[in-house]
């Protein structure tokens, strides 16, 4: 018989073996669902995992779908540390395409050189500024901003909506509620030719690494992370819980709002009614699977952009359908969690012959 | 040895894989590649569930002269892009994008590949490689109208409106005129939810409607919510896209459904025989079949499906045009004069609610 058994200590090992092992449980899990679906697993697996990047144009793709979730992923993972529990990346992501959007909206075709650099920190600033709502909140009235952050996407997309029906329609579109394109100096250049990948990318994977330096080697980084761990510590020592909400706030919601920026003068070209398909929530799944670590999460968001490609490709390679995506996300997150366990506990073989041990047991929390 | 048989097939997979992305030669025996790109997934008992219907139908007219592929759940993002690129590169010759907000990355891939041919449902911009295709909606939504302005008892009807664009508000004032064709006392409130499909919202916009006196709610939204708050509260409600009966038999009293079927046959018979062309903007309705009213309540009097049933023959043959003046907004304005049919611009950037229609569009 197995028992689950407390670990003295938690095991460094399990930390890094539990998304690997959790990776390798969906693959299997796939496996034996393409099978029993009487699809060929190999070339399930071949579609999902090596088609979409087969190409240089299917790994420009990969990019980008992964600077957003990168870039959100990063900023969520630094608040998730200091326990502030930003759920809104998706509304920080929004706010910063519109004050970015606006601003190329406003400089229209022009051909200024001042264009993008503003374009980027009104993106930034944007999604600061949604972010400082619950940044307020939180620390004025200790309001709980898992249910500010969220509400607060709503409010973005309304506006959003709100500006592409009325005073940002595009004059020319017939009504639909869209903005006019941006202009070509409004338009992010292209990383690789041939590919709709953008610097985005660039900032976001430079951005991972100084979010790592800051939580690593910053007072400020540590800060949040003793708040994180031991709150009653931080207390003690006479850290401030409030510099840490508006810093871990104000970090994501730039972040967030730069991914925003990234999309509407990347791949879209414009201001519409719908910009991300779930960046914002997906990060999260991201964060945890790259556990909280800068690094990591570079890793989490290139394979959730990858199932998200490989989803698509095994529809219209084997007319698989689409909520295989979200069934490959969802069995990812699960063994997560069941193979985080091992990093407390540990099976124990108990002899059988015994009799079965009348202590209370130690419960798995 | 089990290492080595699971090599085997991944090589033989990739190669297969390689193969599959060079462009494929151009046998006559090769079957056409036909690919519809979906907004939703094909089971959302409205919308795209039309079009697939429609995809399995062409499949099983054409049979092995085509072979047709799908993608559901595409979002309006930077992602329909790639979807509709790769379509492309894998040897898909005729493609059908089935929602509006696919326009402009349509418009960029159509220009990488001339040699595709692209069909878009309700847009406005054609290219040499790009036609559009659309329902003549306002046919079905002013035969509501009929059916709602006989069966009413406040003579008050409601409209749960997705987003105020053209194609959504000719629905709303179609509906208002047909209603005011056979009940000249009609008052028309709209509700506008800022989404195609949100089961939520959609009740609790057909509960406000409801509260307020309209006891005849038709939808341009695609759940099946308003029905089946209807059927709760004992009111009436009309169906889109496809026939909702089921989800409240007293409550529906007909509806406007899609058969897309006719179209794509008749476009991807086009492409076989080598007599398609872009920069198309076809409207089908009643007539050609791609309209198709959902079957009447038994509860609707014989004299309100005599006045239904002619005005649906006159539709048909053209004698009637929803939009002939005199046609007047909500102002008091007169928008369109007697005698004469609302002019292709005005219809084409509709913006206005006619006379009878409460509040203001939301800007």
């Amino acid at each position: 018989m197995l028992r689950l058994e407390r670990r003295a200590t938690p095991s460094s090992l399990m930390r890094f073996a539990s998304p690997l092992l959790a990776a390798l449980c969906m693959l299997m899990t796939g496996f034996l669902l393409f099978s029993a679906l009487g699809k060929d697993p190999m070339e399930a697996f071949y579609l999902f995992f090596v088609k979409p990047v087969s190409s240089t144009y299917g790994i420009g793709e990969l990019l980008l779908k992964t600077t957003p979730l990168l870039l959100c992923g990063v900023g969520l993972a630094l608040g998730f540390r200091a326990s502030v529990w930003n759920i809104g990346a998706e509304g920080q992501l929004t706010m910063g395409a519109i004050a970015g959007g606006g601003v190329a909206l406003w400089f229209g075709d022009s051909d200024s050189s001042l264009a993008m650099p503003l374009m980027v920190l009104a993106g930034i600033l944007g999604g600061m500024a949604w972010a400082a709502i619950p940044a307020f909140l939180r620390t004025r009235f200790n309001t709980n901003e898992i249910l500010v952050t969220l509400m607060l996407v709503y409010i973005s997309q309304l506006v959003l909506s709100w500006l592409v029906h009325g005073p940002w329609r595009d004059p020319e579109g017939q009504n639909y509620p869209q903005s006019q394109g941006f202009g070509d100096a409004e338009t992010m250049a292209v990383l690789i030719s041939g590919t709709r990948v953008t610097w985005g990318i660039v900032y976001a994977l430079a951005l991972a690494l100084v979010a790592w330096i800051f939580s690593q080697k910053t007072f400020a980084g540590f800060r949040m992370q003793v708040a994180g761990l031991a709150p009653a510590a931080a207390a003690y020592a006479g850290f401030s819980e409030k510099r840490n909400i508006w810093i871990a706030l104000l970090l994501c919601g730039g972040m967030a709002g730069l991914a925003g920026i990234c999309e509407v003068a990347g791949p879209i070209g414009r201001l519409q009614q719908q910009i991300s398909p779930g960046y914002g929530f997906a990060a999260i799944i991201v964060a945890w699977i790259g556990r909280l670590h800068p690094i990591g999460i570079i890793f989490g968001a290139l394979l959730m952009s990858l199932l998200y490609l490989g989803g698509e490709a095994a529809q219209m390679g084997m007319g698989l359908p689409s909520a295989i995506t979200g069934l490959f996300q969802g069995l990812l997150l699960f063994y997560l969690l069941a193979t985080d366990l091992f990093i407390n506990f540990r099976l124990k073989r108990v002899d059988s012959g015994k009799t079965r041990p009348t202590a209370p047991r130690e419960s798995v929390a | 040895m089990e290492l080595r048989k699971i090599w085997n097939a991944l090589r033989v997979c990739v190669a297969a894989g390689l193969t599959a992305t060079l462009p494929a030669p151009a046998f006559a025996a090769e079957p056409l590649k036909v690919a519809f790109v979906y907004l939703g997934p094909v089971s959302d008992g409205g919308w795209t569930q039309q079009h697939d219907v429609a995809r399995k139908k062409l499949e099983a007219a054409l049979g092995s002269a085509i072979k047709t592929t799908y993608v559901e759940n595409v979002p309006e993002t930077a992602d329909s892009e790639r979807v509709f690129r790769q379509l492309a590169a894998d040897g898909n010759k005729l493609i059908f994008a089935t929602s509006f907000g696919y326009m402009e990355p349509l418009q960029k891939v159509a220009k990488l590949f001339p040699d595709v041919k692209f069909e878009h449902v309700n847009g406005f911009k054609t290219a040499a490689n790009i036609s559009v295709y659309e329902p003549r909606f306002e046919e079905g939504f002013y035969l509501i109208g009929v059916i709602a302005g006989q069966m009413t008892k406040t003579n008050t009807l409601g409209f749960i409106g997705s987003f105020p664009i053209p194609s959504v508000m000719r629905n709303i004032d179609s509906m208002t005129l047909g209603a005011q064709s056979v009940n000249p006392k009609i008052k028309m409130k709209p509700i506008w939810v800022n989404t195609w499909y949100d089961p939520g919202k959609e009740r609790q916009a057909a509960d406000t409607l409801i509260a307020q006196g309209a006891d005849a709610v038709a939808q341009n939204t695609d759940s099946p919510a308003s029905i089946q708050a209807a059927q709760e509260k004992g009111t009436y409600a009309f169906s889109i896209d496809a026939d909702m009966s089921s989800f409240g038999k007293k409550a529906q009293l007909t509806g406007t459904t899609e058969d897309w079927s006719g179209y794509y046959i008749a476009e991807t018979k086009k492409v076989l025989d080598g007599t398609w062309n872009g920069n198309r903007h076809t409207r089908w309705g009643l007539k050609e079949g791609l309209v198709v009213m959902a079957p009447l309540n038994s509860d609707i009097p014989p004299e309100a499906v005599k006045v239904f049933e002619d005005k649906k023959a006159k539709l048909i043959s053209g004698e009637l045009n929803p939009f002939a003046g005199p046609i007047k907004d909500n102002g008091g304005k007169e928008m369109v004069a007697a005698g004469s049919i609302m002019p292709a611009a005005t219809f084409n950037s509709l913006n206005w609610y006619v006379e009878g229609i409460e509040g203001s569009v939301p800007k």
